[in-house]
């Protein structure tokens, strides 16, 4: 696989800081299993964090703190995991190989907590062609990620937003006004931007696509899909 | 430089001394150097002093806890405690996931192996940054330490700033880039 479109530095200085909600840092994480050298930039972009943490001006700990916390050191920690969110689709035990390829495509690691079983999904048929996959069903904050899969030959309607758009390719291909995109490929669209993908292989496109801000549809028939597709 | 930058490879001995020898005496070092430094930081991101200081005592607590996972060959020690300062404040604050990349995902693409006679080490590369973040313009120092104190967008920095979101890009890219350059191929 050679992933030719990647995020831009602002992006990955974004997810390294902690600045990305759930939504869209699921896109990153999905876009970084395919690409060693973003996860390189990331860990850069990590440690230029560490140095711009470490030369921040200290703030003087609360009186007591160090004691308190000698104190506690030794206390059994926490299982102190946040649960997986509910999953779209019924769990299979996890020793199940089933788990590793599902519906024909295999599933990145970060993508497996929130949806588990793609063949037994149920998709939401929103246009001719196109089905979705709601991705977080409560999120916490304003992202949202869902999965769509793409008919040959079929177009994604035209849309602009206030946010940011990522789009990552797992199966298929499409092409948009910024070029062509296949597997592991990340678009990013900011707020200003706006693109009308079409699927252009032979094959279905699966992508997923994260937003951090509701998106904005132009044209009547568009409009009246938006809230069929929960954008 | 200050002292603070050359400490890279006592620091990193500090976590590994925790690590084998449940060291207190370096936990106190430690926490006397990096408690007030990730309270800083945290409140630079918008927490309060009393969020703040209960988040800079979690991830103290945590350093103590996962010293055994710290791999000084991954990652400077101020690098892995920003990482963890970064996902506490996202757990607690936010009550949000962060999905990261595994590394035994079967369908983790790998990268090339390092070589290895010209690796630097860790606390070498943070010293490096250090250098080439002193060497970079003011206002590309602005956007690079906005990007990481703010909890805020790109775009709003852009709004603040006066500037266009594209603006933003650009300084946040020269100013990696010229990082990335002065720091070499070490991550690349």
């Amino acid at each position: 696989m050679t992933v030719k479109h990647h995020p831009s530095e602002a992006l990955l200085l974004a997810y390294a800081a902690g600045h990305l909600g759930e939504g869209l840092s699921l896109l990153m994480a999905t876009h970084l299993t395919y690409c060693p050298d973003c996860r390189a930039a990331v860990a850069e972009a990590e440690a230029v964090g560490g140095a711009v943490m470490e030369e921040s001006a200290p703030v003087v700990m609360r009186d007591g703190a160090l004691d308190a916390l000698l104190g506690r050191l030794d206390a059994p920690a926490p299982e102190a995991r946040r649960p997986a969110p509910p999953s779209v689709t019924r769990r299979r035990p996890a020793s199940s190989p089933a788990r590793a390829v599902q519906g024909g495509i295999a599933l990145p690691a970060p993508l497996k907590s929130y949806v588990s079983d793609l063949a037994g999904a149920r998709w939401q048929w929103v246009g001719p062609g196109v089905r979705q996959l709601d991705l977080m069903q409560r999120p916490r904050g304003r992202d949202t990620a869902r999965m769509l899969r793409i008919a040959p030959g079929r177009v994604l309607p035209h849309h602009g937003h206030e946010g940011l758009e990522l789009t990552v390719v797992l199966q298929g291909s499409f092409t948009d006004e910024q070029g062509r995109f296949t597997a592991g490929d990340l678009a990013e669209i900011d707020r200003d931007g706006s693109h009308q993908p079409i699927a252009d292989s032979g094959e279905d496109c699966i992508c997923i696509i994260g937003t951090d801000a509701p998106l904005r549809f132009s044209g009547w028939v568009p409009r009246m899909m938006a809230p069929m597709m929960g954008f | 430089m200050t002292s603070v930058a050359m400490d890279g490879e006592a620091l990193a001995g500090m976590v590994r001394s925790i690590a084998e020898h449940r060291d207190q005496t370096a936990f106190v070092r430690l926490f006397e150097h990096f408690g007030p430094r990730i309270k800083g930081f945290l409140m630079r991101q918008g927490a309060s002093d009393s969020e703040a200081d209960d988040l800079a005592q979690d991830v103290m607590l945590t350093v103590w806890r996962k010293a055994g996972q710290f791999d000084p060959v991954k990652a400077a020690a101020s690098t892995w405690i920003f990482t963890i300062a970064r996902n506490r404040r996202i757990d607690v604050l936010r009550r949000e996931r962060r999905p990261e990349p595994d590394a035994n995902d079967p369908l983790l693409v790998g990268e090339p192996e390092p070589c290895a006679e010209t690796q630097m080490s860790t606390a070498q590369i943070q010293v490096r940054i250090r250098e080439a973040m002193a060497t970079l313009p003011p206002e590309q120092v602005e956007v690079l330490t906005l990007s990481f104190f703010e909890d805020i967008s790109h775009s709003d920095i852009a709004d603040r700033l006066g500037i266009p979101l594209g603006t933003v890009k650009s300084r946040l890219r020269l100013a990696f880039r010229k990082v990335k350059a002065l720091v070499g191929d070490e991550f690349a």
